[in-house]
């Protein structure tokens, strides 16, 4: 049984094209499922309906999207807040802008735990301590007293991976969370996202434009173009051989310092007019 | 092959205003600590580093946005290193760059042939109309293009209009300031093969910084690794991944995710 | 494409129309007041006084929107108090805005010492109270219509500058200005070609603000008698008169306070208008 599970998901922008045209997937408890497409592919777009932070501008127009066993676009708004509050989180991609400049990191972990589940602040400050510790921030006790701007980006990155941990939630939604990093902070982030997530079991959907990231920390993936999901595989299945023209396309262009020749290889025009009428053809077929 | 760049001991450093003391100068902040490279002609150098090493300083410090506070740089057998404005700017036509974020770089209110011909108006060309179309179909960008605005293309296709605008006046030397880091991966091979057509049919000079060793493998012959400031390798780019000498290449080698589940990341 | 986009060009065009159109006609007005207007703005007979607007029972006709308590007819009093409005906020509203733009981009973008002058003068400037310094200025100089728009200029060069010098700084820190260096433009020629039409939007939002503030404060003076030293009608000089009988006769306060309120409005929906309208990227 899967802890998270849409059906058909169908966005569109209000009055507009479509965003995400019938999606499908589903993330077990304890599973990771890598979000993979170009800009633009709606991969965010899917993190976003799940969290409920979806922009005014765009509306779902069908499907549903189940967070253990419950379809949250059936619920009222104020239970569907409640519920994805109590159970999911977020890491998001800008560890700059994610957090309040003018405010202390310790009240910017805890006030979730005390305003929103209700913790006495006490025990939400011990919590604070222990996952800084977790993240293996050197100090934590200076740290939670800290502004954001004292802080490395790789910092405040962990802060914001210990923030998300910190109410144990059920599903976490990574959107890029390292893009803004370098490579050798990016990995020190991957292997602690990966390791939080294995200790305490938590399902994670982690969106990224990086087929490499992918490989290093998904045990699933979709694969996304134009709002549509194209590919849906195990990441072993997937890198061994790929199934959709476009997807192994996608491979093949992501760089590999190892095969300089063999990679780097633009996405043939041929495949894009295909994959592109599969779209419009699923499109007809559909209520789009 | 004669030498383009020499670069000797060069140091850059720029006022640090957030620790500005209330009263008297801002402590100075060393970026680049004495570098020595040198680019011969035809070559394409890559500059790798993370973020910090001085990479984008030591960039515009080459193409002389930046005025170095010590050391020299030697263009061509000319000393730019304090050359007064003035006089660098017949100069400047020989050594062009492309920057990184070509939303940014590329004026919002201009239209695209007019981004393109400004620079060779400036340096008095004549057909410069018929140059504007060469340009754009050196990079693969339709005639139409020249009618439209930054914002009505996609991130590859301005960053074509960037490449069009510096290989416009034909200079001797291009500085790619990680043209592709904001890119899909695919527009990102499409930018890298063009790079490497232009450079081989026009036979320019190019030095590639970029954080992305796996980007600079393909592209360059020779890489040059920074590190907070100071050069921790210069070697030829085989060389130096078959082989990585400095801790910090080896570091960032073995960072590097690659798009492979069974590489050990340790 | 149908999207949000279209949406704001459709409004801003009803609002680029409207107010455009309210200002285009208070011009033609202005030109041709002595042909439009019924009466003589001037023209006092005590026995017409206090004349209601002609819906009103006991109005008089030929007196649209009734007369003040001199018996002058309020409607030409209006249209002719629309010469010294605009002109004013024509007048005035241009040379602020090219005095303070100026100083702000020079500033902003030159930066270095040509900013530490501009910038530390702007702070003095700006300590003075503006109100008693315009009505120091005029008691100086003496009333007119002159004084009125050196005293806009004088005040309110400043709010061109500061917002100028921080949008010209910050689109200095973009790479089409250091890619213009690259081309080898100088920087004068960087500042006009590049940096102008950027901040052009900006400039002409407070361009069309400031005739509107012009307004305001042409009316402030008349109020407090520190206008035009003719008895040529002005609207804040009618917002006064109105002001000390609004019990027997509203209709002397109302229809000029509305006009100014309406022109006022207009000026800024103008400048919102023309922003979006000339922006290329909603175009």
């Amino acid at each position: 049984m899967s802890f998270l599970s849409i059906r058909e998901l169908s966005v569109r922008l209000k009055g507009g094209p479509p965003l995400l045209r019938r999606v499908s997937l589903d993330v077990a408890a304890g599973e990771v499922r890598g979000l993979v497409g170009e800009s633009g592919a709606g991969k965010s777009m899917i993190g976003k309906a799940v969290l409920g932070i979806l922009p005014g501008s765009v509306e779902v127009t069908g499907g549903e999207i189940r967070l253990d066993g419950v379809d949250l676009l059936a619920l009222p708004p104020a239970e569907r807040r409640r519920r994805i509050g109590a159970t999911a989180a977020l890491i998001p991609q800008d560890p700059l802008t994610a957090l309040n400049p003018s405010r202390r990191i310790g009240g910017q972990i805890t006030d979730r735990l005390v305003d929103i589940l209700g913790w006495e602040r006490g025990r939400a400050e011990a919590r604070a301590r222990e996952l800084l510790a977790e993240v293996q921030i050197p100090e934590p006790e200076r740290v939670l007293r800290n502004y954001p701007h004292e802080l490395s980006g790789g910092m405040r990155q962990r802060i914001l991976i210990a923030s998300a941990f910190a109410a144990e939630p059920k599903l976490i939604v990574a959107d890029e969370p390292t893009t803004a990093l370098d490579v050798t902070v990016q990995k020190q982030i991957l292997k602690l996202i990966a390791g939080m997530q294995a200790r305490h079991g938590t399902a994670l959907l982690f969106v990224t434009h990086d087929l490499g990231v992918v490989s290093k920390v998904c045990q699933s993936l979709s694969v996304l173009y134009a709002g549509m999901v194209v590919e849906d595989a195990r990441v072993r299945d997937f890198f061994a051989a790929p199934k959709h023209a476009y997807s192994a396309a996608l491979l093949a262009a992501t760089p590999k310092y190892t095969d300089p020749m063999a990679s780097l290889t633009p996405v043939p025009d041929a495949v894009i007019e295909a994959v592109r009428a599969e779209v419009a053809a699923a499109d007809r077929g559909g209520h789009g | 092959m004669a030498d383009l760049y020499t670069i000797t001991d060069l140091r850059l450093s720029l006022a640090d205003m957030t620790r500005k003391p209330l009263l008297g100068a801002a402590p100075r902040l060393e970026i680049l600590k004495g570098l020595d490279f040198t680019i011969p002609k035809g070559a394409v150098v890559g500059i790798v580093g993370g973020s910090g090493s001085g990479k984008s300083t030591l960039g515009r410090a080459l193409v002389r946005l930046l005025e170095p506070s010590g050391g020299s740089i030697r263009f061509d057998g000319t000393d730019i290193t304090h050359l007064p404005e003035a006089e660098l700017r017949p100069l400047r036509r020989r050594f062009q760059m492309i920057f990184q974020d070509p939303m940014s770089s590329l004026n919002p209110r201009h239209r695209v042939g007019r981004i393109i011909a400004e620079p060779m108006r400036l340096h008095g060309f004549d057909g410069v109309d018929a140059r504007v179309a060469r340009a754009l179909d050196h990079v693969g960008l339709p005639q139409g293009f020249a009618g439209r605005y930054p914002h009505e293309l996609s991130g590859g296709q301005r960053q074509r209009v960037g490449i069009a605008r510096a290989i416009a006046l034909a200079p001797d030397f291009i500085l790619a300031d990680e043209i592709v880091s904001g890119l899909d991966v695919s527009s990102q091979a499409q930018v890298l093969n063009l790079l490497e057509q232009l450079v081989a049919d026009l036979g320019l000079t190019l030095a590639f910084i970029s954080h992305d060793l796996s980007v600079i493998r393909r592209l360059c012959q020779r890489t040059i690794v920074l590190y907070q400031g100071a050069i921790v390798e210069d070697r030829a780019t085989a060389d130096l991944f078959s082989d990585p000498k400095a801790a910090y290449t080896r570091e960032l080698l073995e960072a590097i995710p690659l798009p492979d589940p069974d590489q050990v990341w340790a | 494409m149908l999207d949000g986009r279209s949406m704001v060009r459709r409004r801003a065009g009803a609002r680029l129309w409207l107010s455009a159109g309210w200002l285009g006609l208070l011009c033609v007005i202005a030109v041709f007041a002595p042909w439009i207007a019924p009466k003589d703005p001037l023209a006092q007979d005590l026995f017409l006084g206090r004349l209601p607007p002609f819906w009103v029972a006991g109005a008089e006709p030929g007196y649209l929107l009734g007369t003040d308590s001199l018996g002058r007819d309020v409607l030409s009093r209006i249209l002719y108090g629309v010469r010294v409005a605009l002109s004013v906020a024509l007048v005035a509203g241009t040379i602020t805005c090219i005095v303070g733009a100026t100083l702000g981009l020079m500033a902003g973008f030159l930066r270095g010492w040509v900013d530490l002058v501009i910038s530390r003068f702007i702070d003095i400037w700006m300590a003075f109270p503006p109100v008693l310094f315009s009505i120091l200025l005029i008691a100086v100089l003496g009333p007119g219509l002159f004084s009125i728009i050196l005293a806009i200029v004088v005040i309110d060069w400043t709010r061109f500058a500061r917002v100028v010098r921080a949008e010209a700084m910050a689109q200095g820190a973009m790479d089409y200005v250091a890619s213009a260096r690259v081309a080898g433009r100088g920087r004068l020629g960087t500042m006009v070609r590049e940096i102008l039409p950027n901040v052009l939007p900006t400039i002409v939002v407070l361009l069309t603000l400031e005739m509107g503030i012009a307004v305001i404060v042409e009316a402030i003076l008349s109020f407090v008698n520190l206008s035009i030293a003719t008895d040529d009608p002005t609207w804040g000089g009618m917002i006064a008169e109105g002001r000390t009988s609004v019990h027997q006769a509203w209709w002397v306060l109302v229809f000029p306070l509305v006009t100014l309120f309406l022109t006022v409005l207009a000026f800024s929906q103008l400048g919102e208008g023309l922003k979006d309208r000339f922006d290329p990227v909603l175009r």
